[in-house]
């Protein structure tokens, strides 16, 4: 069982998408990177990189990671951002009360995706 | 076997999702995740039953209009994309011409044909066969017999000074089907709702708070209208008698940069909100007008607690 279905699944997630993306909105060291963006498309990809890190349904690939990140990396996105989207995961897993063997096995999983989110 | 119905093509769908099944005969719908998430795919049946799975994570008011995500949509019977490119023109008679205040006209239509809305969903009004405008309607299909128009005057505008001018009772003017998803769905009749508006984004709100009261809605309906000035607001009188009716509707007049009266409040209307209503957790948040306004509205309102899938916003 993945810690997606472990938490609820789609219903939960629906609930841990609007406490992640307001945590990142909040944060200085990232919220200029969704400047100008539609926020509902927004909070739809926010779901499903949600969805990923929690080992549910998903199909990205590491291809369709770079290329949807490769306008922010042009703007300056690097590692430092990546570690604070990987501590608002963290922060919103504790805050719904997911425990802690759980949370570490989905900061894997958005881990192994940093080197395609940053075109390294 | 069920099929896929798209511009007048049947395409049998065998086992694949509607979008793979489309994909795959050349007809490219953009996608990305491929796992109903991320909502790129996301389409419109004109006719046929969708299944619960493609719409789960789809707010109400798409639920409402038949709108799905076409890459876990497995119909079992057949279904009928929507083609959203064609414009469908209908007539209308205009039936009424009225100064809402000195910029604001309201416009009353009469559709030739039977004519299916949702207070709060907007129209494009045709002036000539190229120069189209959006308009919400203000008025409720249980309760008006006509469709309202609130017409801002844009100087040097295209459409709107001509309508000021010319437009009269009797004219014969053509508009197309309601679109949008800015209005009431019933079903959380408790629930609190916020409604800011500038302008004549003061429309599809009266349409959906007279909406929300004849359905007997019971939460707080709570309005704040901004202006910079007060010849700006209009229906001044009828919000307030609206509000005197029903005890859980309030009216909150804004005005931003000139004298402020007794009876109104002073400032930017989002920051007038902000100042009063700093819980949003649990609301439900309609923004309409100034597109800076609506746009800030909605980090704002988001970042003060309202869900991101109970906020619903129109830019004009």
């Amino acid at each position: 069982m993945s810690v997606y279905d472990e938490i609820g699944g789609e219903a939960a997630m629906n609930a841990a998408v609007d406490v992640f993306y307001r945590k990142v909105l909040k944060d200085d060291r990232i919220k200029h990177f969704f400047d100008g963006v539609d926020m509902a498309r927004q909070a739809a990809k926010q779901k499903a990189f949600l969805t990923m890190a929690l080992g549910g349904p998903n199909n990205y690939t590491g291809e369709d990671m770079r290329k949807g990140h490769a306008h922010l990396v042009a703007r300056g996105l690097n590692d430092s951002h990546f570690d604070a989207v990987m501590e608002n995961l963290g922060a919103t897993l504790k805050e719904l009360n997911v425990p802690g063997h759980l949370i570490a096995q989905a900061a894997a999983i958005a881990e192994s995706t940093r080197k395609d989110v940053l075109g390294k | 076997m069920s099929r896929v119905i798209y511009d007048g093509q049947a395409i049998e769908r065998g086992d694949l999702s509607v979008l793979d099944c489309l994909t795959e005969h050349g007809i490219n719908i953009p996608s990305s995740c491929h796992s109903g998430l991320c909502q790129t795919c996301l389409s419109r049946a004109a006719s046929g039953s969708i299944p619960a799975r493609a719409q789960t994570g789809l707010k109400e008011t798409q639920i409402a209009q038949n709108y799905f995500l076409a890459c876990v949509c497995y119909p079992e019977h057949d279904i009928e994309v929507a083609m959203e490119d064609g414009v469908n023109k209908l007539p209308a008679l205009v039936s009424g011409v009225k100064h809402l205040s000195a910029d604001i006209l309201g416009v009353h239509l009469k559709p030739q044909h039977p004519f299916n809305y949702r207070a709060g969903q907007f129209i494009n009004f045709f002036k000539d066969e190229n120069t189209v405008r959006s308009y919400s309607l203000a008025s409720v299909p249980e309760l008006d017999d006509e469709l309202f128009l609130h017409v801002r005057k844009v100087p040097g505008g295209q459409v709107s000074p001509w309508m000021f001018e010319h437009l009269k009772p009797g004219d014969q003017v053509q508009i197309t089907e309601p679109a949008g998803e800015c209005f009431y769905v019933p079903g959380k009749p408790a629930q609190n709702i916020l409604l800011v508006g500038t302008g004549s984004g003061l429309a599809p709100l009266y349409g959906i708070i007279r909406d929300a009261l004849q359905q007997g809605h019971t939460g707080k309906i709570v309005l704040y209208h901004g202006s910079t000035s007060f010849g700006g607001l209009y229906l001044v009188d009828e919000l307030r008698t609206l509000a005197q009716k029903h005890e859980n509707f309030s009216y909150v007049p804004c005005i931003s940069e000139s004298a402020v009266p007794e009876g109104y409040a002073s400032g930017m209307v989002l920051d007038v909100v902000l100042a009063r209503q700093a819980d949003l957790s649990g609301w439900r948040v309609f923004l309409c007008g100034h597109p800076e306004m609506v746009k800030s509205g909605r980090q704002e309102a988001f970042l003060a607690g309202a869900s991101m899938s109970e906020i619903f916003a129109d830019p004009f």
